[in-house]
This record gives structure tokens, sequence and C-alpha cells, in this order.
């Protein structure tokens, strides 16, 4: 298993945020974590690149608890895109890719070939190497999320977290992002809203209800009409597209 | 125009324009030692500098001499270092906090320094054994703390840490007039106030020497964390997620920042302005990478106090200007500047 957690518990303000999750991704695949706002998504996220420290349960990389590893080593591994991350400074495209390349150097170590082509191979990955001078605050919503997922890539991770990524994205855009990071040689768990979506682009889903893991598997097998009703409290009817041959859901309403 | 943030390409510009900005720096020291009531010629004040520095024996009046050596380069000195000093502050809080109004005057660290000083020097805390720079000290790190604290308590944000340093200014500068009014004697007072305007009057050697080591260190410890402070371009969490130890990177360089403004206020009292406009000005310059940006705002910093001490000596004839008087009149007209393009895109 690439990253797996074990009945992992976090809690903020008297509240328990995650409440005994248990996931594993093995290699390569895309895991999709769904579920209502404040389920708890975001949060799982942030405890398993360690931006936050777990109150009880084991986050492992490789079989390896990621508790005993130092920072840097982390960041090397695992690559972390928040959602709707903005800066004011006057930085340019090629600026925010570079940013990436942190985790490998020292405070003092020169800039070398090899970062120059983590960063080159980045861009191009995401189609912005064009873009590369541009200033950041002249890019629209869903080059600033390529430049992410770039300065992600450039850590050169085996692992790729994504949370809502697509979010206040036009359709095109959210359909180029996503056949991006599916297509991408490396294991990641993408936080997404659009059911649809999850259950086009990614291998595995795990539902996400007040803080617990309340269904885990294939999108067909996880995504049904009763978990739908259940977890967020729409009635659906659900079949198999006639057009990508994964399934489709329909909401009724009222 | 590429800005690039790391290191790569253009360093072979580094060198000529590190040499440029050193010349420019001495010929500005080599004018505020020249320029007073007294006028010396540039070409004495350039012997005398080499006299002294590099040991050569050109003939010089003694009188000229002993006023360059005496009065006018320790305070031309400290005024370089000053400037380098809260130039640095400036930019590291502006990084750290993600607001491009941040520095330590407009977030009240001056003004608890000021207290801090003040408390020392007037009310006698610490009976001697504390010293005016370390009660300024404890002074900018209560107000930063307050500050913070504020601006955690207001939601966050940048513009509710800006409110949160008025409201410390406010406080602390009430507390300093509260000590002064109270416990210092007329000739206490007056000394205070033209103090705390920020004067580089009566500055001697020993103030250059508790000015350069801060300013140095404090610069080198900066260019150690300027890649952890280009990490926070799109914030902590961004920072961690690079492998930046954030929780270790705010300490080590607030504590920084508190402890060059704290030294500084005690030697010069409060400056405002320089700390939040040179670090735009050298961002305009280098663009907004921290290993470009921090020298160039230090050298800049001391360019613009030096010549601002020159200013504030010339422009009222028989009068001295508070030198905090000289950077307020450029600074403020620039805060608006910059207060009108940060504003946000309607």
């Amino acid at each position: 298993m690439s990253i797996s957690t074990k009945d992992v518990r976090w809690a903020t303000a008297g509240t328990m945020i995650v409440d005994g999750v248990t996931i594993d991704v093995a290699p390569g695949r895309t895991l999709g974590l769904i579920g209502p706002n404040g389920s708890g998504k975001s949060s799982l996220l942030r405890l398993i690149c360690r931006l936050r420290k777990v109150e009880s349960g084991v986050i492992s990389l490789d079989g390896v608890d990621i508790a005993t590893l130092p920072r840097t080593d982390i960041a090397r591994r695992i690559a972390f895109v928040e959602q709707q991350a903005t800066t004011e400074a006057q930085v340019t495209v090629l600026d925010v890719v570079r940013l990436g390349r942190t985790p490998h150097r020292g405070a003092l170590s020169p800039w070398t070939a090899l970062d120059d082509q983590a960063v080159d191979n980045a861009l191009s990955h995401v189609g912005m190497a064009h873009k590369a001078h541009q200033f950041w605050h002249t890019l629209s919503g869903g080059e600033r999320q390529r430049v992410h997922i770039a300065r992600a890539l450039a850590q050169t991770p085996g692992e790729l977290l994504l949370d809502e990524p697509t979010n206040h994205l036009d359709i095109q855009h959210q359909l180029e992002i996503l056949s991006l990071v599916a297509g991408l040689p490396v294991t990641s768990i993408i936080a997404l809203h659009d059911l649809n979506l999850a259950a086009m682009f990614c291998d595995s889903l795990a539902v996400l209800h007040k803080g617990k893991v309340v269904a885990a598997g294939l999108p067909e097998e996880v995504l049904t009409e009763a978990l739908i009703a259940d977890v967020f409290g729409v009635r659906a009817y659900i079949e198999k597209s006639r057009f990508h041959g994964r399934h489709h859901i329909h909401f009724h309403c009222g | 125009m590429n800005h690039a943030i790391s290191g790569r390409g253009g360093w072979r510009l580094w060198l000529p324009l590190a040499i440029l900005s050193l010349v420019i720096l001495l010929l500005a020291l080599g004018l505020a030692v020249s320029i007073g009531e007294i006028a010396i010629p540039l070409s004495t004040s350039l012997k005398a500098l080499s006299n002294g520095v590099l040991g050569t024996q050109f003939a010089l009046n003694t009188m000229h001499e002993g006023i360059i050596w005496n009065y006018r380069l320790s305070r031309a000195l400290v005024a370089a270092f000053c400037g380098a000093a809260l130039a640095l502050s400036g930019a590291i809080l502006q990084a750290l906090l993600r607001n491009p109004l941040a520095e330590p005057y407009v977030l009240g660290i001056s003004a608890g320094a000021s207290t801090g000083a003040v408390a020392v020097m007037i009310l006698n805390v610490g009976y001697g054994v504390i010293t005016l720079s370390t009660g300024a000290f404890v002074g900018a790190v209560v107000a930063f703390a307050l500050v913070s604290a504020l601006a955690a308590g207001a939601g966050g944000g940048a513009d509710r840490v800006i409110l949160a340093g008025v409201a410390g200014s406010q406080l602390f500068n009430a507390l300093t007039s509260y000590i002064v009014t109270t416990s210092a004697n007329a000739e206490q007072a007056r000394g205070v106030m033209f103090w705390l305007l920020g004067s580089l009057g009566g500055i001697r050697w020993p103030d250059v020497y508790m000015a350069a080591p801060v300013a140095l260190i404090g610069f080198f410890i900066c260019m150690a964390y300027a890649r952890a402070l280009d990490a926070f371009t799109f914030g902590a969490d961004s920072a961690a997620a690079l492998g930046i130890p954030v929780r270790r990177v705010r300490l080590v360089l607030l504590g920084l920042t508190a402890a060059m403004t704290a030294t500084m206020v005690s030697i010069v009292g409060s400056i405002g302005f320089v700390g939040l406009v040179i670090p735009h000005a050298a961002r305009f310059l280098t663009g907004p990478g921290h290993r470009r940006l921090l020298p160039a705002a230090a050298m800049i910093g001391a360019i613009f106090m030096v010549l601002a001490d020159i200013v504030s000596r010339i422009i009222i004839p028989q009068q001295i200007l508070p030198i905090g008087v000289v950077t307020a009149l450029f600074g403020a007209p620039a805060f608006a500047l910059i207060l009108y393009k940060a504003r946000r895109p309607v």
C-alpha cells in the first residue's frame, strides 16, 4: 500500500472532525474522497501530509509511520494542493513552480540541472510551459489550479493530495484538471464535491460522513441510491452511462 | 520581465550591483560626514575615512578629522545600520504575515519597544540591571504578542492585523505618555519626547558597537531563512507542505524582528515607514525572491536612512529635525501609494 490510515482521529475545539478513519490507496491509483460539507475531507488530507497531527491512529507511507519522518522527507514524497491558495506577491508561474523544489534543496545548495528538469517537466505536464513568465495575478482560475498542480509535480512526489481542485472552475476546466490528475503516474487522493466527476475519474471512492468512512470501494459499488439518500439527504437515480460506461447519477428535486 | 524567485540566472549581474550599491552607500556616508554646521569638503572626508580605515597618511585639519571621527561618522553608521535593520524587519513581517502593509511601526512593535525603553529610563524598572535595549525588547515582544492575539481574536486577515496594530500603537503610545507625564521631570520629558520622534542626536561610538552586530547578525540569519520565506508565498500551510518547519521559522524570525526593532528603538527612538516602504522599493528592483530582496532591502534601507539624516540636518538652517519626521514625510505618501496599489480589484 502506498498511503494507508488506520483508525485516525482528529478533533478541534472539542469537536471530532475525523473519527476513526481507515483507508488504503494502492500505488498509482486515484482515490476520491466524497462527502457533504464538513464531513472531514479537507482535515483528513491535512492529516495525511502532516499539516496537522493525528490525535490517535497511524498514517503510513509504504508501511512507515509518517509521525516518525522528518517534515522534509514527507514533503519529498507527498505533495498537497490546497483549495484556492492565492498570493498578492508579484510572482511568475515559474517562481511558483520552482517553490516545489524547496524540500529537495538545502539552505545553501545551488539550483541544479535536476531542479530545472523537474520544473520543466511539471510545467509541460500541465500545459503551462508557454506561460512560464506570466505573472500569477494575470492567470485565470483554471490556469492557477494547473500551476498549483505543476508546483506539486515539481516536488516529484510519489503521492499527490488535492483538496477540491475543481471548485469554482467551469466544466471544461473541471474535466481538464481531473483527467490531467487521473493520468499522472502518481498515487492520488482527491477530495471532490461532484459525485459524477468522482465516478468518472477515480479508481475507488471513500465516502465520509461526520468524520467516519461510511462506504469505500469501486465507484459503482459505493455510489448507490440508498447511500446518497443517507449521506447527502437527496434522492437519486443511478444508471450506467451510455456515453462513458461509468455510473451516472441523476438527482431528483423536491 | 523574469523575476526569478530562486537563484538561477542573473547572478552575473549580482556582483556589479552589490559593488555599485556599496559605492553609493560609501558616498552617502561621505556626504553625511561632510555636511553639517561646519562644512567639510567631501575630499577631506574621504581622506579622513581612508586614513582611519586604510591607514593612509593624508595630512588633514585635526579639528575636521575630530568632528568626522567623533561625531559625524558614528551618527552616519548608526543611521545606516538602523535603516538596514528596519528594512529587513519590514521585509520579514511582510512575508510571514503575507501582508504588504506589515512593518514594526505599523504593527505597534516600535511603540511597545518605546514603552519598554521609557519604563527602564524613567521608572527605573529593573533597578539598573536591565538595560535600555532589554527593556525595549521585552516591550516589543509584549506588543507583538498583544497585537497578534488581537488580530487572531478579530478573525485574522490582513486588514485585521493592521487594525490590531493601530490599536496596539495607540495603547503603547498612551502608556509611554502616561509614564512620561506622571514620572519624568521637565528635562527628562523633553529629552524623551525628542527621542520618541526618532533622533540621531547624541549618537557616539558605543551605539555603533550595539547597532552593528545586531544588524549584521540579523542579516545573516535572515539570509539563512530566505528560501523558507519564499515558501510562505501561499501561506503557512503551503510552506509546511513544502517541508518548512513553520513554527520554528516563525519563532526565530519574529524574535529576530523584535530584537532588531528593539535595539534600534533603544538607540534612535521609533522611526516609522522605513520598514514599510523600503522593502517595496527593493521588491520593485529585485522581484519577490528573498535571496535578492533581503540584501537589496538592507542596502537601500541603509542608504535611505543616511540620506534622510542629512536632510534632517540641513532642511531647516540652524535646526535639526527629528529623523522620524523626515522618514514620515517621505513614508506617509508612499504608504498611501502602496495602500492604493494593494486595493482589491472590484
